[in-house]
């Protein structure tokens, strides 16, 4: 996002436009992103667990748009669009899913595990929560080195049953430190539902406990999110101390591309596809006055061409070496004749 | 009638749930899914929402409720959606379950079953493939298992079940449904603590488990074919509490010994295995005691460095070849 103020205020309406097109153009972004995951994942062009965001990408967009360079951002596992909106390239995250070496863990690690920290973007483990804690750390850091960043994490309404997080959130509380908690709360952990995991409706009202405010917000209306992150990060940046964000929102995909969820209600899947949050977005843009069919084309080919190019530089990419799976250990590795020898 | 791995493991959990009314499973989404894996699949129908409990996101409270409700007479069968997550959980098995009959002066006990899908070899990547037993294998008052086959796996969670400490039982998900075979129906144990011989052989023994077993099976076979090689393949089906009578006497037999397990190599299994046989049966070995184990690194998603790390059919033949020639 161009940070320049402008000076006058139709230069600041025009910005502001502009700006809500290209909030547009990463959900439309995001989406054609997911969808295109999950079709290679069919055609076992990308293996190992797949777990679509597709549904909650004004979440992702709504959150980290307002976000600045520098700001560390703690993805969960269905965050594909943090990458994107952070502004990792395309390409090196779709080589990162096809495990290869241009991939951001070079083929490490599949998925959303790899970070790409230039952008702020910290690759976290599978252990749901455990990011939380990091987060803090990065936070904490900020604060002793007088820098005016702040720190992001994201967690689904299961994780936050994890010990990890109530450690965080607490510590965090007590030192009023510069973190962002962000709950996509999607109604579901794998197959459990809310009411099986905790025993409120709405994880924001542990945010009490620890001393800082807890917000709900609908997920799937990006311009609700976006207004809400921009002046509760203020806040944060300002000295405020960490507030808590839940996004209510649904899972369109399965858990994973592996899960046809048979254990949930149709009904409440087309409820929520009716609030899918690109068509009402396109709402408002409408509403704005714009041409929304020509904007929607525009963003269609864009997208378009984005992947097409994100697919062929990472199936043109090379898988690593067998012998780099001993790389990237240590930062000084042992001395060659205590390796292992193989 | 033949069934796979995890249909061993589901028919175990019914029996078992059937025998005792102190069995219960407790897990994520181990409910109306039944399971990640569909392990404990049917069992909510059979035995309603009481006994058949999905838990939130929450590995310690997962085994740590299971130490309670077994301190009092239950028997918890946990699960962990995957081995990798045990870590979540390590300080309620390794300090709270553990300790707990010793601190007790005896006058307690913790019956739980901790099922652990493990291994790699399915593109799991780093939290999707680890074997994490060896964590576990130091820990006095545990108990560890790993089935590597249909009838083990059905025998050994019944033995687990039944039995009075508490028991980590990992089952390899590559198993999950490429091993099938022909069971007796109906009632039986493997017994914790016995290993089991699964070829005879003259020349060199393998010592594995767990998913590596038919691994080391085929590269027996293809070895006794190509090279004429008689190789004895010894299953050690429990690791802890270790089957050393069995270790030592394979070891006696042959004189060469290979230790095979798909965890890593530093601080493995095998380690145990190796420094056993060479403080025991020193006088009786003909060659020092090889290790084939995953290389001392994470297992990386991206094919040719997961095939790199891990140990396969080939690298076994290759083992047994460098083995017997010394
Ligand atoms: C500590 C831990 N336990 C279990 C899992 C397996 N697992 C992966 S995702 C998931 C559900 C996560 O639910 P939630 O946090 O609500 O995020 P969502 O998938 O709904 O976006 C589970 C149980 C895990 N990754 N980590
Ligand atoms: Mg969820």
């Amino acid at each position: 996002m161009p940070e320049a103020q402008t000076k006058t205020e139709a230069g600041a309406v025009a910005h502001r436009v502009e700006y809500e097109l290209q909030l547009y153009n990463w959900m439309k972004l995001i989406r054609a992103f997911e969808e295109r995951v999950s079709r290679l994942h069919r055609q076992n062009k990308i293996f190992g667990g797949v777990y679509s965001g597709a549904g909650q990408e004004a979440i992702c967009t709504g959150i980290c748009a307002p976000l600045q360079p520098g700001d560390f951002v703690a993805p969960l596992h269905r965050d594909l669009g943090v990458f994107l909106v952070r502004g990792v390239e395309p390409g090196r995250l779709m080589a990162q899913l096809m495990g290869k070496e241009t991939g951001l863990s070079r083929g490490k690690d599949s998925f959303l595990h790899g970070g790409d920290l230039e952008r702020g973007v910290f690759g976290s483990t599978s252990m749901l929560g455990s990011s939380l804690p990091v987060a803090v750390g990065a936070a904490l850091k900020f604060r002793m080195k007088r820098e005016n960043h702040i720190a992001v994490a994201f967690f689904g309404e299961g994780a936050s049953s994890r010990g990890d997080v109530h450690e965080a959130m607490n510590f965090a509380g007590v030192r009023k430190l510069p973190v962002l908690f962000v709950c996509e709360n999607n109604r579901y952990a794998y197959s459990t539902p809310l009411e099986k995991q905790m025993a409120i409706e709405d994880v924001a009202d542990r945010a009490a406990a620890y001393g800082f405010a807890g917000h709900t917000v609908s997920g799937n209306d990006l311009l609700a999110v976006f207004d809400l992150t921009e002046r509760v990060t203020r806040r944060i940046r300002a000295g405020g101390g960490p507030e808590l964000i839940e996004c209510k929102t649904y899972r369109f995909h399965g858990h994973s591309e592996h899960d046809a969820a048979l254990y949930r209600d149709k009904d409440e899947l087309v409820q929520w596809e009716s609030r899918d949050p690109i068509p009402l977005y396109e709402f408002y843009l409408e509403k704005r006055g714009h041409d929304i069919k020509r904007i929607r084309e525009e963003a269609d080919a864009r997208t378009h061409e984005i992947l097409q190019a994100a697919v062929e530089f990472a199936e043109q990419s090379p898988y690593p070496k067998p012998e780099e799976a001993l790389e990237d250990l240590y930062a000084s590795p042992p001395a060659a004749g205590r390796r292992q020898a193989r | 009638m033949e069934i796979t791995y995890i249909q061993a493991i589901n028919q175990a959990l019914h029996e078992e749930m059937h025998r005792d009314e102190n069995v219960f499973v407790m897990g994520e989404d181990v409910g109306e899914l039944g399971g990640a894996f569909k392990a404990t699949e049917g069992l909510l129908a059979a035995f309603g929402e009481e006994r058949v409990i999905d838990t939130p996101i929450a590995e310690a409270l997962i085994v740590g409720a299971g130490v309670g409700a077994a301190v009092l007479g239950m028997r918890p069968v946990v699960e962990m959606q995957f081995a990798d997550f045990i870590s979540c959980a390590f300080d309620q098995i390794v300090n709270m379950a553990a300790t707990l009959r010793y601190r007790h002066g005896g006058r307690a006990s913790c019956p739980m079953v901790i099922r652990a899908p493990s291994g790699a070899g399915v593109h799991g990547a780093l939290f999707h493939s680890q074997n994490p037993e060896a964590w576990f294998t130091r820990v006095p008052g545990l108990k560890v298992v790993a089935p590597a086959t249909v009838y083990d796996a059905k025998g050994l969670l019944k033995a687990a079940v039944r039995d009075d400490d508490p028991v980590i039982y990992f089952e390899h998900k590559r198993l999950y449904r490429s091993l099938k075979d022909d069971i007796p129906e109906g009632d039986f144990v493997v017994p914790i603590g016995v290993a089991e011989l699964r070829q005879e052989g003259e020349e060199l023994s393998i010592i594995t488990y767990g998913g590596a077993l038919n691994q080391c099976l085929d590269a027996a076979r293809i070895v006794a074919k190509e090279d004429g090689l008689s190789v004895e393949v010894l299953d050690l089906r429990t690791l802890l509490p270790l089957d050393r009578e069995a270790v030592l006497k394979t070891a006696r037999k042959t004189g060469k010994v290979l230790v095979v397990h798909e965890d890593r190599l530093t601080g493995g299994f095998g380690g145990e295995v190796a420094a056993l046989i060479a403080e025991h049966a020193f006088e009786d070995l003909d060659a020092p005691v090889r290790r084939l184990a995953a290389l001392d690194a994470h297992t990386a998603f991206s094919p040719p460095l997961e095939e790199y790390i891990l140990p396969n059919t080939n690298k076994i033949v290759d083992a047994i070849r460098s083995l017997a020639a010394y």
